[in-house]
């Protein structure tokens, strides 16, 4: 009889506590979490964002070619033009 | 009997007091799991979403630095051609200052050669006119003589008019003083410039 309520003094003074203090502290690292995800998700969409002038790449790469080509005519020009160094 | 139903009492309490902790503290942990998960599936949308936009770029910007290493030979080709090597990195250095002591890509010897100080015995306009000195009467000692026009060697007519020192051994110039805000020997401007001129005694009206 005397075990008996010797156990339930265990277990309301020592197992309520300590079962209450584990998962509080599991709850408190998942609440942790959830603004750092949201953090993560806001940054991810404003590199998804900033990722749309991308696409003017293409446009550059149209311009480098043009560029480069009107440097080789222009190059040629000069090489016709010019004498060469003796 | 009384002690065991009280004692019995107690435990079922207890325990229940254990179940309702734990059930009050693991819905809040699922409620929270649950955020985070709606969190990273935003994550992942955005995250996609880069990795398509950004997929092409390596190769854009693959092709843009191809173009424009053809057009930096290309460029680099026409100077030495016309230049000289020895020459081209002159001008080079002398335009961009410390520059040619890379050389160039495709001449890996310019890199070892003395850049001439091109740049700053001459400016770009004065090499230019003596360029042009090749089809214009500029510079030549009679204007009414012929112009220093040669089909074939057509600039390099216009060396000739420079003292002969700088044709057959540039490297005997003296080195041009280095001017400008941070030239290593300054000097202090001068009070009687721009000042009225002094009139002697025996010139004044």
């Amino acid at each position: 009889m005397i075990l008996w309520w010797l156990g339930d003094v265990v277990l309301l003074a020592v197992v309520l506590p300590v079962v209450v203090y584990l998962l509080r502290g599991v709850l408190d690292a998942a609440k942790s979490i959830v603004p750092s995800v949201q953090e993560i998700a806001n940054v991810a969409a404003a590199g998804s964002k900033d990722l749309d002038a991308a696409v003017l790449l293409l446009t550059t790469q149209e311009q480098v070619t043009q560029t480069v080509a009107g440097v080789a005519n222009y190059g040629g020009s000069l090489d016709v033009i010019l004498d060469d160094a003796r | 009997m009384l002690a065991f139903a009280a004692a019995g009492a107690v435990t079922i309490l207890a325990v229940l007091l254990i179940v309702v902790a734990l059930v009050f503290y693991l819905v809040s942990v699922i409620v929270q799991l649950r955020k985070i998960t709606a969190g990273l599936d935003v994550v992942i949308t955005h995250v996609g979403e880069i990795v398509e936009k950004s997929a092409p770029v390596n190769g854009v910007v693959t092709t843009i630095n191809e173009q424009l290493d053809a057009g930096v030979e290309l460029l680099e080709g026409l100077l030495v051609k016309k230049a000289g090597i020895t020459d081209a990195v002159g001008l080079v250095d002398g335009l961009y200052a410390g520059a040619g002591a890379a050389g160039f890509r495709q001449f890996p010897e310019s890199s070892t050669i003395t850049a001439p100080r091109i740049g700053e015995v001459y400016t770009r306009g004065t090499l230019t006119l003596a360029r042009l000195g090749r089809e214009a009467p500029i510079a030549v000692g009679n204007p009414a003589g012929p112009a220093l026009r040669d089909v074939e060697r057509g600039s390099l007519a216009a060396r000739q008019l420079y003292p002969e020192v700088r044709q057959t051994r540039p490297s005997s110039l003296p080195r041009s003083p280095v001017i400008g805000t941070h030239a290593p020997v300054q000097y202090e401007q001068r009070e009687d410039i721009g000042a009225p001129r002094k009139r002697l005694p025996g010139h004044a009206r």
